[in-house]
């Protein structure tokens, strides 16, 4: 465990207290049971917001608390545990840094106070197809007189069924650039899909949006922007999916020392044992990747893509094995849908291609490397 | 056919290619090529087509869905050789074998060894047949790897037997016509207080309800039985020989799973034809992604590895002696199937993750439901886990310490 502050500690508590209390895994159930193309609970996202945690990474100018990425990744961490529907990565973290990092004065006075008090739901828009990959940006951005005109198809927009706002990468003829674009602008069609998740995860698109000068983030070559943009949607990713592995994990541990087979307590079996200490290992590390990751983007460190590439691709791994073994150690009651293992292999498995699958990551890390 | 002198065996099972050639060239319908749902035959054909039920009654009545089986119970009479030679000829018409589930799999091999005759005379042509679905009663809600601390009451009445008590995971509990199930006769003894009793599910007092799976749907039921009067004459072998019966049919069962890891040798496109689609090639026709190209060879490789010892463990164990690589069988081609189903949704990406509706076609939304379902077969049947167990114990000889 990274050494908290004061207030990094009294917001992890509070964090885990709310989520056990107010949001545990039967909060996501009737979510996912309800049916509903948003796919959270929109009196859960208040209370979040209510609770600051909309504002974790926004400077105090615009009504954030400057609390940085570390502090967001512990709540996130926390939610994740169970399973928590929220759009709070995608709009406080995602997209929030695209406007943190590359916003003009003017784009931070508009859209941040929003997003802080949660009243602003914004989205990443970047991929196109199935698979993470920034190299493959389609969408177009072409200057029409002082604005721009917008179009293209992104594919699986995480939280793209209630966004307010999008963050929209595309082609400028310069480079990719990052746009804002308002969810009610004309030429927007949102398409709902239906995800083993049950979360939101919309195909998006873009139809000749006409967008004005100032809906530009940064410079109209921004492939820089946009690497560090999703460096940090990938950090708040791993944050999350280290929730995750660590309640998958605890309760198999709960279960197998609670559940008896041959007389006895199935956590006296050594092959058992062993199962579980691998785990216990890999999410020790998962950890330490997870939280250096976010601790080098608050600390502005040059290692920052790094951290992040070791970080996603060590929580891909190790959630993958978590969730997997949560089944088969639960044996037939982890194959049953009223028991929670189904939700979190499946959750699982969309973050394990967010922003990057490991493949992707570890790619990326040896060409940060140099080989 | 005309009959020739034949002395070379050799021209007799070629006598027997022309034969069942000649037979399938009659029988099969062409419409049908393709069209084989491995899951009708647990869960019953919800509209079969008029080709598929003659197909079935042909096959059935033929025996040849059963082709090892004696005659004299409905089955082909056939010998292994020309069981194969069988085999060939229906792949190269694109033929399959509509006569299946738990029947065929398990309970007809066993009752073949351990029933009456007139248990098998009543029971095993309409498996022969296909005619009657079988249940597997076995697991409770406290007796899974541990089997034999099974609960489930029989007592003796008299002129029946009567069962109280509750089984779980029962596949197709809700289609079947009979269960076979392990039952506790004896309190007083672990292993030799379990009988094997068969049981007619429309009996009164025998209840099922469907468990949603996480894939889901509901392939599997609690099944529960209160006051279930059993006439005497279903018990198959002797009262107290019910683990030595059930075990044997779990080799069965087991043998046949593992079949399982012959779907990702299967029909279908190859995964590297999928990664192609997906991922794209680079400038020498190699996957894109080094990684992934890395992992589905080393699937491959395996998968043919396994192709290789099922094929060693068949030819060994038709000369005679025990194949001691069978006892891997389950278990690797558990981890094959899971494998290929996660690779799948590797390549596939988001699109590999939809549940249902637009924005998926076919295959992916196929590939979603196959890689949850398929989290059930390190599971059923014997865990990986206990069969590991076995593996070190049986045969490694590698004791517990107490
Ligand atoms: C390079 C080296 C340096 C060492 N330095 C020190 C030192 O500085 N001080 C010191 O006191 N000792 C030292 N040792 C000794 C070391 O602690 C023992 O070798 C070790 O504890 C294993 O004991 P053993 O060799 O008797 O093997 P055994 O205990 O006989 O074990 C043999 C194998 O069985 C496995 N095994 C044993 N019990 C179990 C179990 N219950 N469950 C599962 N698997 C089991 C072991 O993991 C091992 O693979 C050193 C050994 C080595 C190789
Ligand atoms: C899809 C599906 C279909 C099924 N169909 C049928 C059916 O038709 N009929 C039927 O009777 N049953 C059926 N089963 C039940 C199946 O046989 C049991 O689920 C299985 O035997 C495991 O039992 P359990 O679920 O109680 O798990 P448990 O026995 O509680 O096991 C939990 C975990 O502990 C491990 N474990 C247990 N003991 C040991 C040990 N000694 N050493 C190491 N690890 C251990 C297991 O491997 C597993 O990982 C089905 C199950 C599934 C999932």
């Amino acid at each position: 465990m990274a050494v908290l502050n004061e207030e990094q500690t009294m917001l992890r508590d509070m964090a885990r207290e709310w989520s056990k209390n107010e949001s545990p895994v039967s909060a996501f159930r009737k979510v996912r049971d309800a049916g509903e193309a948003i796919g959270f609970d929109p009196a859960a996202f208040a209370a979040q917001a209510e609770m600051g945690w909309t504002g974790v990474i926004i400077p105090e100018a615009y009504g954030g608390s400057d609390f940085g990425y570390l502090s967001l990744g512990l709540v996130l961490e926390e939610t994740g545990r169970t399973l928590t529907a929220s759009p709070l990565g995608a709009t406080a973290l995602a997209a929030t840094s695209a406007l943190l990092l590359g916003g003009s004065e003017a784009q931070k006075e508009a859209w941040l106070p929003k997003i802080a008090t949660g009243e602003t739901i914004a989205a990443l828009a970047v991929d196109e197809g199935p698979r993470h990959d920034p190299s493959k940006i389609e969408a177009k951005a072409e200057k029409s007189g002082d604005g721009w005109v917008l179009s293209g198809e992104k594919a699986f927009v995480a939280e793209g069924d209630s966004a307010h706002l999008f963050i929209v990468a595309a082609q400028t003829g310069e480079g990719v650039g990052l746009f804002v674009v308002p969810g009610d602008a004309a030429g927007i069609t949102r398409k709902s899909r239906n995800m083993v998740d049950a979360r939101s995860h919309a195909a998006v698109s873009f139809d000749g949006v006409t967008l004005g000068g100032d809906a530009l983030i940064g410079s109209a070559d921004g492939a820089d922007l946009l690497d560090q943009v999703l460096d940090r949607a990938r950090a708040g990713v791993a944050a999350e999916m280290l929730g995750m592995a660590v309640q998958a994990f605890e309760d198999t541990l709960a279960y197998l020392k609670t559940r008896e087979q041959f007389g006895e307590i199935l956590s006296r079996f050594q092959a058992l044992q062993h199962r579980m200490a691998v785990q216990f290992t890999q999410i020790e590390l998962m950890r330490s990747a997870v939280e250096g990751a976010l601790e080098a983007i608050d600390a502005g460190r040059d290692d920052i893509a790094e951290l992040v590439s070791l970080s996603k691709a060590t929580a891909c791994d190790t959630l993958h094995l978590v969730s997997r073994e949560m089944i088969q150690l639960h044996g037939g009651i982890g194959m049953t849908d009223e028991h929670h293992a189904g939700f979190y292999i499946k959750r699982a498995r969309i973050l394990e291609n967010a922003w990057g699958n490991a493949s992707f990551h570890r790619e990326r890390y040896a060409r940060l490397r140099g080989y | 056919m005309a009959t020739i002198e034949l002395t070379n065996p050799a021209d007799a099972l070629e006598a027997f290619r022309k034969e069942a050639a000649a037979w399938l060239a009659e029988n099969f319908p062409k419409t049908l090529v393709g069209k084989e749902n491995v899951l009708a035959t647990v869960e019953g054909e919800a509209k079969a087509d008029p080709d598929a039920k003659a197909w079935k009654k042909a096959m059935g009545e033929k025996g040849w869905g059963t082709p090892t089986w004696p005659k004299e119970y409905g089955g082909g009479g056939l010998s292994f050789k020309e069981a194969r030679v069988l085999q060939e000829e229906m792949g190269k018409v694109g033929a399959w074998n509509p006569i299946g589930g738990m029947g065929v799999m398990m309970l007809g091999p066993t009752l073949l060894e351990f029933a009456s005759e007139e248990q098998k005379k009543r029971h095993i042509p309409l498996i022969c047949r296909g005619e009657i679905r079988w249940c597997q009663g076995y697991s409770e809600p406290g007796a899974g790897s541990d089997l034999a601390s099974l609960q489930t009451k029989c007592e003796d009445k008299g002129d029946h037997y009567l069962i109280n008590g509750q089984k779980t995971w029962t596949s197709g509990g809700q289609w079947a016509d009979w269960c076979f199930a392990l039952v506790r006769t004896d309190t007083s003894k672990k292993h030799e207080g379990i009988s094997f009793i068969l049981l007619d599910m429309k009996t009164p007092g025998v209840e099922v309800k469907p468990i949603r799976m996480i894939s889901g749907t509901s392939p599997f039921c609690e099944t529960f039985f209160t006051d279930v009067k059993v006439p005497k004459e279903n018990l198959v072998g002797e009262l107290g020989q019910g683990w030595t019966i059930g075990k044997r049919l779990l080799q069965h069962e087991r043998t046949n799973l593992s079949g399982g890891g012959s779907m990702s040798r299967g029909q279908g496109p190859s995964l590297s034809d999928i990664a192609k689609h997906y991922v794209g090639v680079d400038s020498e026709g190699r996957i894109a992604d080094a990684e992934l190209r890395t992992k589905i060879i080393k699937h491959e490789m395996e998968a043919k590895a396994f192709g290789l010892t099922a094929r060693r463990v068949m030819a060994e164990s038709k000369s005679g002696g025990v194949s001691l690589a069978s006892s891997i069988l389950k278990n690797v081609g558990a981890r094959i199937t899971q494998e290929r189903a996660e690779l799948t949704l590797e390549i596939m990406g988001m699109n590999g993750l939809g549940w249902e509706g637009d924005g998926f076609n076919a295959a992916e939304l196929g590939a979603t439901r196959g890689w949850l379902w398929g989290k059930a077969v390190s599971i059923y049947g014997g865990t990986t886990e206990i069969q590991n167990n076995v593996v070190a114990k049986r045969i490694l000889g590698m004791l517990d310490h107490q």
